[in-house]
């Protein structure tokens, strides 16, 4: 396995008593795609969240490249090279498609190279015929494609995605994880949340699936065609 | 009587009313986007400006009107590093109950430094040629009027151009749309409510200045009455939006002066009795505010 750039290490964290992510370790390598499943209430958004440093960890640690940037606030891991397409795709719908990306620069590091907003418009080339209109006009599809897009603009080593496929049509959530795939290619380093377990398994490196909190079972791309194993997994 | 309250003196002199109200209806609307935060003590900036402006008479007035906006700014920063900071994250309540202790703290240093002198109120002289009248087709006009009108055209249009044009302003008008989510981005909030901070002293200062030309004499409670009226307003308007909060301010503003010239002159102490009915009114028929079509009241804050 390639070296981790992200790592958690015995992730615990508490919404108040009660405890949503128990001891949580994972590491997701250099260009890989880690796949995070389960069921409604594993923990897995509030492990992105943690990541993210928008709730706080109540043990462990979270590692970029072997650093810990455990208990930094979101912009300084944003700006650290960790980027989130976050649940529910939080565009800001009264700003144009091309505002929405603007503000994916706020968490850019590098100054030079290629105009990142055009590789985003590269990638989504819809989003550049709507660029001047209101986000809030696109369709659900094409929002999503904003968020990631917007996420892909601050050039990040890690993109957290979280639920992307969520409320799509089948044709939309194809073409995102048509656009993960494209996104392994730029060695961008993915840890995907997800329901869509038999996509999501196809799709990754690594699959856990996270139950209560804890991880209960690693599936592999082969496990995809086990449709048994994935819902026993599940109902485990 | 109807008839007398539609000339134009009375007509002008309430646009300046309402656009210096609209001035401290994006001041306070400014900082409630980014920090959630009904800045109460708004109006003790605008005192403090116009203090400094009655201790500065004898100066030029290019440096009387500088040091004003310095020491505005520099009060507003210290409230934002002393006290806003220290509590964000806290209730809204809290944050309210905080700025009105800002507020009468800022009114006992007024009092105490205005008392040096045993009695109470400064002149701010310096320009207060400004409240010569001109003739304008047979119609006098105060000049302040006219500079009133204009400095708040050329302030919200410079805002506007800065909230939309360059990059703070982009990450400004994010941070009051989705506060979490900017943060998410890389935002750097702190930044962001700085700059929001710095222009809500900007405003206030120049609204400091207006004010004292049209009303020279200077005591703790200055401005203590517009803040109000302003507050109200910018609810009534809806506090949501920037856009609605500043049309608000104007209406209010622009209302006061009508009534105000509607009422016979021995009867102007029913303004704020007529003005706090309409408001009611308005409160009643649009919960969500006068100008906030088709948005629920506080929609989509997550």
């Amino acid at each position: 396995m390639p070296e981790p750039v992200l790592e958690l290490q015995g992730l615990e964290v508490r919404y108040g008593s009660v405890p949503a992510v128990r001891g949580l370790s994972l590491e997701v390598g250099n260009g890989e795609i880690v796949g995070l499943i389960g069921p409604n209430g594993a923990g897995k958004s509030t492990t992105l969240h943690a990541i993210m440093g928008a709730v706080p960890a109540h043990a462990g640690d979270v590692r970029l490249h072997g650093r810990s940037i455990r208990g930094r606030p979101p912009e300084r891991i944003a700006r650290a090279g960790v980027a989130l397409v976050p649940e529910g795709r939080r565009i800001f719908s009264d700003f144009t498609v091309e505002e929405n990306l603007r503000l994916g620069l706020a968490g850019r590091r590098k100054r030079n190279g290629a105009d990142p907003l055009q590789q985003a418009y590269d990638l989504f080339p819809v989003l550049h015929e709507f660029r001047r209109r209101s986000a809030g006009a696109l369709s659900g599809g094409q929002q999503q494609q904003l968020a990631i897009g917007r996420a892909l603009v601050a050039e990040p080593e890690v993109l957290l995605l979280d639920e992307p496929s969520l409320g799509l049509a089948p044709m939309a959530v194809d073409a995102v994880f048509e656009a993960l795939r494209q996104i392994r290619e730029r060695e961008v380093t993915i840890l995907l949340v997800e329901q869509r377990a038999l996509h999501t398994v196809a799709l990754a490196d690594r699959t856990h699936v996270l139950a209560g909190g804890e991880l209960r079972l690693t599936l592999g791309p082969a496990d995809a065609a086990n449709k048994d194993k994935i819902i026993a997994a599940y109902l485990a | 009587m109807i008839v007398a309250a539609l000339d134009f003196q009375t007509v002008s002199d309430a646009v300046a009313t309402g656009a210096v109200y609209a001035l401290m209806a994006v001041g306070i609307g400014l900082v409630f986007g980014v920090l959630r935060l009904v800045n109460f003590s708004y109006g003790q900036l605008i005192m403090a400006g116009a203090y400094t402006l009655a201790f500065t008479s004898g100066w030029p007035v290019w440096a009387s009107v500088s040091t004003c906006f310095a020491v505005v700014i520099a009060i507003s920063l210290a409230m934002e590093l002393t006290v806003f900071r220290p509590l964000r994250g806290q209730s809204p309540a809290v944050m309210l109950v905080t700025t009105f202790a800002i507020a009468f703290l800022l009114q006992a240093v007024a009092l105490i430094v205005d008392l040096r002198n045993d009695f109470i109120g400064e002149v701010a002289t310096s320009i207060s040629a400004l409240n010569e009248a001109i003739t304008v087709g047979g119609v006098e006009i105060r000049k302040v009027t006219i500079v009133a009108i204009g400095a708040a055209i050329v302030a919200l249009v410079l805002l506007a151009l800065l909230l939309t044009r360059t990059t703070i302003g982009l990450h400004t008008r994010a941070a009051a749309a989705d506060f979490r989510t900017a943060r998410l981005l890389g935002v750097r909030v702190n930044r962001v409510i700085m700059f929001t901070v710095v222009l809500s002293g900007v405003l206030a200062a120049a609204v400091a200045v207006i004010l004292t030309v049209q009303v020279p004499l200077v005591s703790p409670d200055f401005a203590l009455h517009d803040t109000i009226i302003v507050l109200v307003g910018v609810v009534v308007g809806g506090l949501d939006r920037l856009w609605t909060a500043t049309l608000g301010g104007f209406a209010i503003g622009f209302a006061s002066g009508m009534i105000n010239g509607a009422l016979p002159t021995d009867n102007t102490v029913y303004l704020p009795s007529v003005l706090f009915g309409i408001v009611i009114l308005v409160l009643l028929l649009r919960p969500a505010g006068l100008f906030s079509w088709g948005r629920r009241a506080s929609a989509e804050r997550v």
